[in-house]
């Protein structure tokens, strides 16, 4: 083809991208971890009688879905740093933008986990519940030993979903110059002058590992179904 | 460390004509008229694709399912640099010089409209789909057996209901078009993202742009969903639940 020419890729450039790749799933692994822990605490504190709970629940969720995740990796980058250097003295050799963007990342994955989590917390029927208390088990035994493996259960399918989002969304730690996939193959193709042929590895790669992993998981939903 | 909060920064001067607060202004323009232009685009492509996939006929219903599997499974930020970088070096000759005579802001505006709106059109082509999929199948047959051609159902039968159906999750869709549009503040575009960062640069203020911003972003939902919630009451049909 006229357009494109690949020819000036070298070992060097292949080396950068995997690099950029791993760190692509450092931030994914580390958003999908503290978001799953994090987002079903949020989702149990939204459903609880305490009214203080489920208000700052509440208030944190809709406030990190109206903001662009860029605005929210752009804001940690402000903030981390700082509070990184008032507690930790030794902290001025630390990586701040991993660290940003892992704060930054988990905490906003957290507020969609929390919905996913809360429908599926909702979809449990409430007998089970009390079938849990009339066995004679406490609210926080009932909730994490009955209502919560089901909720999760229920929601695997859209969890999942949600990771394949997350994998895409960590390009946006571009914003912060992280070296992630993204970054890393934009970067190389700056400097040899050749960014529409890196865009088009970048996109060729991101496409094949959602597709793979999109499909598999409709698969793996449908039979959960059946 | 110490902080000197000064809100007082935006009153002043930015250049010869314009304060700070009016750059803000400026960025939340660009970001309402990028998200409302993509999502004209978004509707009128997505809406085609979703008919698409409920077709009888095999040829449409695998090219909508091909260009959602495209779209949805490659980053915006990749398609965005695609759009910008990549598309102007295919189109004929004529639109190419048009679009490198315009301001480079304009070019780039242009460029990731389109981008933005395509990849949207992705996933309301996946709501309407699923609003036309949740119609009890008896209803297509109805308006056919009443003598109404394909078109004439899905004009007067099937949309009209289904549209009516979608509109929370169209809502939220409508909700991740403005937040998207952020992302083309990476290729030039000075919408409210890349304005914060401006900010940031020229006043050495650093929360009082980021805060600023925000607040942007949160009028821009609070009117969204104003709006959304105003359409739905109007449009809500009589013993429907909405589709999920």
């Amino acid at each position: 083809m006229a357009i494109l020419d690949f020819s000036f890729l070298t070992s060097d450039a292949g080396v950068t991208l995997v690099r950029g790749m791993l760190v692509s799933l450092k931030v994914a692994g580390t958003a999908l971890a503290v978001g799953l822990l994090w987002g079903t605490l949020l989702a149990v504190m939204r459903l609880s009688r305490w009214r203080a709970l489920s208000w700052f629940s509440a208030v944190y969720v809709s406030l990190f879905r109206s903001v662009p995740l860029a605005m929210v990796l752009l804001g940690f980058y402000l903030v981390v740093p700082q509070i990184l250097k008032a507690v930790l003295p030794g902290a001025a050799g630390m990586d701040t933008r991993m660290m940003s963007a892992l704060v930054g990342f988990a905490l906003f994955e957290s507020a969609y986990y929390a919905e996913i989590m809360r429908a599926g917390i909702q979809s449990v029927p409430r007998a089970q519940f009390l079938a849990a208390s009339a066995l004679g088990m406490s609210n926080g035994q009932s909730m994490r030993l009955v209502v919560l493996p089901q909720a999760f259960r229920n929601m695997l399918p859209l969890l999942l979903t949600q990771l394949i989002v997350l994998f895409q969304d960590t390009s946006i730690v571009y914003v912060i110059s992280l070296a992630d996939f993204f970054t890393a193959a934009e970067g190389v193709g700056e400097r040899d002058g050749r960014i529409e042929e890196m865009m088009v590895i970048a996109a060729a790669v991101y496409f094949i590992v959602c597709f793979v992993a999109s499909r598999a998981v409709q698969r793996f939903a449908k039979r959960e179904i059946h | 460390m110490g902080y000197t909060w000064n809100w007082h920064i935006f009153l002043q001067a930015a250049s010869a004509k314009e304060t700070y607060f009016d750059w803000l202004i400026a960025g939340l323009w660009s970001t309402l008229k990028m998200g409302v232009l993509a999502w004209l685009l978004a509707f009128a492509l997505g809406s085609m694709l979703g008919v698409m996939r409920t077709l009888p006929q095999r040829a449409p219903r695998l090219i909508a399912t091909a260009y959602v599997d495209l779209f949805r499974n490659i980053p915006l930020i990749v398609q965005l640099f695609l759009w910008y970088y990549l598309m102007p070096k295919c189109l004929p000759e004529g639109l190419r010089a048009w679009l490198f005579a315009q301001p480079p802001a304009t070019s780039a505006f242009v460029t990731a409209t389109i981008g933005l709106g395509f990849f949207t059109a992705a996933r309301v082509c996946e709501q309407v789909r699923a609003g036309i999929q949740s119609l009890p199948p008896g209803m297509r047959n109805a308006a056919l057996s009443l003598g109404f051609s394909l078109p004439q159902a899905y004009r007067h039968v099937l949309l009209p209901v289904a549209y009516r159906l979608i509109v929370p999750p169209m809502t939220s869709e409508m909700l991740s078009i403005f937040k998207n549009s952020s992302i083309a503040g990476t290729v030039g575009v000075l919408e409210l993202f890349a304005r914060s960062r401006q900010l940031n640069d020229y006043t050495a203020q650093p929360y009082e742009s980021f805060i600023a911003v925000v607040i942007g972003y949160l009028l821009i939902n609070s009117v969204v969903m104003l709006a959304m919630r105003m359409v739905e009451a109007r449009s809500h049909l009589p013993g429907f639940m909405g589709a999920r």
